[in-house]
């Protein structure tokens, strides 16, 4: 096996390795995607919510999910206005203080703001920045070919970047190493599901979270080894109500966040960096493997507010990830000043009145640091529920 | 004009039938046109509530349906309408019968969800594929723009068949390619237009005439009634250029000409809530909006001078709206290098950035823009933020003390010069 980055957690218990990891994840000088670099790897930063990761691994190059930090974002806040996300702005901020450097930067026409961002990323590097136009009508016949030729669109680019030729052999070992992977992330959750209290929602999101820039070679391994152990953990189910949390799809809550609902609720499903989970079955060899590529994100995905899919109406979608979970409520989070969150919430708050689930409502902010208030209302909300 | 139009929406909604509701990015009326579709562009509806000043209410509406007072104005105004029946200060709006939208603006696609939830109606997204990075835009005769074209001419034909199953009809190609050639003619004079206002003095102020233009522009596409204002615009501008007559502004004494001491680019939209004195800030120091960027992204592009080829007319259709889109996206993103091409040419002194708290599509990269046109360009900017929907955003008194700062820096730095 080739060199791995991230190797403090091995030999440690789960509880080590979740305090371990978590540090990694937090720790906005990305440690791991630094040390990859100065051994003459190459970085390929995509921001949230789906990349297709295979087509930079491919290429052997890195591609890491920009997806902001907890910094105070001093650095950036002057190239921005007022009404913002945070993510927008620290997701800028760790590049221009060179505590993440890459190679080649992309973002999505997920909102606006994200489509900004890349602009504002090419006035401000040297390096290529650009959109990758995903499609928005998902429901056009045109689709899938337009995709397939998006991607070999930027395959080009990567391929300069890289100065490697990305052959179609190299692009199927990609696949199937990210379709293990899925089904690794895939297996976790289901787990979640059955036994909630043996991984929390918290714990679930540090797993998660380091999909998002180890190399996917290291993060597999890493998850084949801890699902084991934390299926024998020796943790007692207690009688707490199970929630689904819904509205971490690009900006991601704090940790404590999750921690914070985690004392109070299983959270047993959630959409927390759903863009790394976003195909939800394997990507199968039926034509070559860029068009298998782009026909998955169109008809082997998952949901969010930033896909606009007329054969899954996002509230439909949550009703069935809420029955799937056997979930008793759901957490309807949004970001702060993230548009297509809130008026997600809208749609949802009406389908789950109609269903008579259960909701609580709130906004977050990935830098938020405390959560006494939101601790109290959670537990108030769950009381309600439960002696109703 | 504006108000026939109205009139003619009210007859629709009180008839009991349907408009399609489109968007000012690809709005796609020559297809619509061709169907004899009535459209409305709830953009332009939630914009006269500002201008009327009775948008609080139907922001508050919205507010109080559980839409956020972080969400985009035109949107919530646009609820309110809705949950009012359509009742609206220049008449009354019908409910939807189809609505067409593109990605020109991402909050289309979560605005024309709302409608697809409320009344069932098909909606039709036209996706169009925008400037990945300006270094490598697609040009018509590369491989990447005609796989473009390709999806978008796909998607034109989709829509298209939605039409046929709404109004019943057999799509009319000679029909279109008549429309084509009104939109070609409106294009033509449009672009002529934003040109003479290279001249000095300036004949026209591109916030506020150049809204009222850009209104013609989106409603009366592919028209002849919109043809012949443009004709006739054309004509009035030019007749100005060759006699030295400027900017006009209506005063109880009739039309006089505006003082013209700093010729100013404007980035974004114009206040609706204050739309006269928003301008009055800058002209009382002789600061005339000669350019806009609204007058590109508020007409979907359609001021560039792309034209139809009417022996093609639908693989032509598609190329065009995917490069018009594709401008007025440009026009929201990458400003600041369109400036660098056309600074000079309007003999630009000061560009003012006017992000708006409703719109990010239109606010996100203004700041970063700004600080590119001042160390690149060397131009005064401003930047000074409020937004276009809600009052209680707008500071005037704040507004009016970053205004005038600007213009002491314009006055110093034009003595300076001139030392």
């Amino acid at each position: 096996m080739s060199k791995r980055y991230f190797t403090e957690w091995e030999g440690k218990q789960l509880d080590q390795i979740f305090s371990i990891a978590r540090e990694l994840v937090e720790d906005p000088s990305y440690p791991t995607v630094a040390a990859w670099r100065a051994d003459g790897g190459k970085v390929l930063g995509h921001f949230q919510v789906y990349f297709p990761e295979e087509l930079a691994h491919a290429a052997g190059m890195l591609p890491v999910k920009i997806r902001g930090a907890q910094t105070e974002g001093m650095e950036s806040e002057s190239l921005f206005g007022s009404y913002l996300c945070s993510i927008i702005k620290t997701s800028l901020d760790i590049a221009l203080t060179k505590n993440i450097e890459l190679d080649l930067f992309v973002s999505h026409p997920i909102c606006d703001a994200a489509r900004n961002l890349a602009a504002i990323w090419g006035r401000n590097f040297d390096y290529k920045s650009q959109i990758l136009y995903l499609p928005q009508n998902a429901n056009s016949r045109h689709a899938v070919e337009y995709l397939s030729n998006e991607y070999r669109r930027l395959l080009r680019d990567i391929e300069a970047a890289t100065k490697v030729k990305v052959t179609d052999e190299a692009l199927r070992a990609s696949i199937g190493l990210y379709n293990k992977s899925r089904a690794l992330m895939r297996e976790l959750y289901a787990l979640r599901r059955e036994q909630p209290w043996l991984l929390s929602g918290d714990e679930c999101l540090i797993l998660i979270s380091l999909a998002g820039f180890l190399r996917r070679e290291e993060f597999n391994g890493l998850l084949e080894t801890l699902l084991p152990m934390i299926r024998s953990r020796s943790k007692r189910a207690q009688d707490k109500m199970r929630v689904v949390f819904e509205g971490g799809f690009c900006e991601v809550p704090p940790i404590d966040l999750l921690q914070t609902v985690s004392r109070s609720c299983y959270v047993v499903d959630d959409d927390l960096f759903i863009g790394l989970r976003f195909i939800v079955e394997d990507v199968t060899e039926k034509a070559d493997p860029v068009t298998d590529l782009a026909e998955a994100y169109l008809e082997k995905s998952s949901y969010s507010p930033v896909q606009h899919d007329l054969r899954k109406p996002k509230e439909k979608m949550l009703l069935e990830r809420v029955t799937m979970a056997n979930a008793e409520a759901v957490i309807l989070a949004s970001a702060k000043m993230c548009e297509p969150g809130l008026d997600e919430q809208v749609a949802y708050a009406k389908a789950l009145d109609e269903e008579k689930i259960p909701y609580f409502i709130s906004e977050f902010e990935e830098n938020q640091n405390t959560f006494d208030h939101l601790a109290i209302q959670l537990e108030t909300f769950v009381e309600n529920i439960m002696f109703d | 004009m504006f108000r026939e139009w109205f009139a003619n929406l009210t007859r629709v909604a009180n008839a009991g039938e349907g408009a399609a509701y489109v968007f000012v990015v690809g709005s796609f009326n020559e297809i619509l046109q061709t169907f004899d579709i009535p459209v409305t562009f709830p953009e332009m509806n939630s914009l006269q509530t500002a201008i009327r000043r009775v948008s609080s209410g139907y922001l508050a509406m919205a507010e109080d349906h559980g839409y956020s007072p972080d969400v985009c104005g035109y949107v919530k105004a646009d609820v309110g309408l809705q949950l009012k029946g359509g009742e609206h200060p220049m008449g009354r709006v019908p409910k939807p019968c189809m609505a067409v939208l593109t990605n020109g603006c991402n909050t289309y696609i979560k605005w024309a969800e709302i409608w697809e939830r409320s009344y069932g109606i098909p909606v039709v997204t036209i996706d169009i594929p925008g400037t990945r990075s300006p270094e490598s835009k697609s040009q018509p005769g590369s491989e990447d723009f005609a796989y473009e074209q390709r999806y978008v001419l796909g998607q034109i034909n989709e829509l298209i068949a939605v039409c046929e199953e709404v109004t019943k009809k057999k799509f009319d190609i000679d029909k279109f390619r008549e429309v084509l050639g009104y939109a070609n003619d409106m294009t033509l004079c449009w672009q002529q237009v934003v040109e003479l206002n290279k001249n000095r003095p300036a004949v026209y102020n591109a916030m506020t005439d150049g809204t009222v233009f850009l209104g013609v522009a989106n409603a009366f596409r592919g028209t002849k009634q919109g043809a012949v204002y443009f004709a006739d615009l054309v004509e009035e501008m030019e007749y100005r250029v060759k006699h030295g007559i400027g900017i006009l502004r209506k005063t109880d004494h009739g039309m006089v000409p505006v003082e013209q001491k700093f010729r100013l680019a404007l980035v974004g939209t114009p206040c609706y809530p204050i739309f006269r004195r928003f301008d009055d800030l800058f002209a009382k120091f002789g600061g005339v909006f000669v350019n806009s960027s609204y007058m590109s992204f508020g007409s979907g592009g359609t001021c560039a001078g792309y034209t139809y080829d009417l022996d093609h007319p639908l693989e032509s259709f598609a190329a065009t709206q995917l490069q018009m889109s594709r401008d007025a996206m440009d026009s929201m993103f990458h400003q600041a290098l369109i400036l660098e091409q056309t600074a000079s040419k309007y003999g630009i002194d000061g560009v003012v950035f006017h992000p708006i708290k409703s719109c990010r599509t239109v606010s996100t990269g203004m700041a970063d823009q700004r600080r590119f046109v001042a160390e690149r360009l060397g131009l005064s900017t401003l930047i000074v933020e409020s937004d276009f929907m809600d009052p209680q955003v707008i500071s005037e008194a704040q507004m009016r003390n970053r205004v005038d700062a600007f213009f002491e820096g314009l006055i110093s730095r034009r003595h300076q010069s001139a030392a």
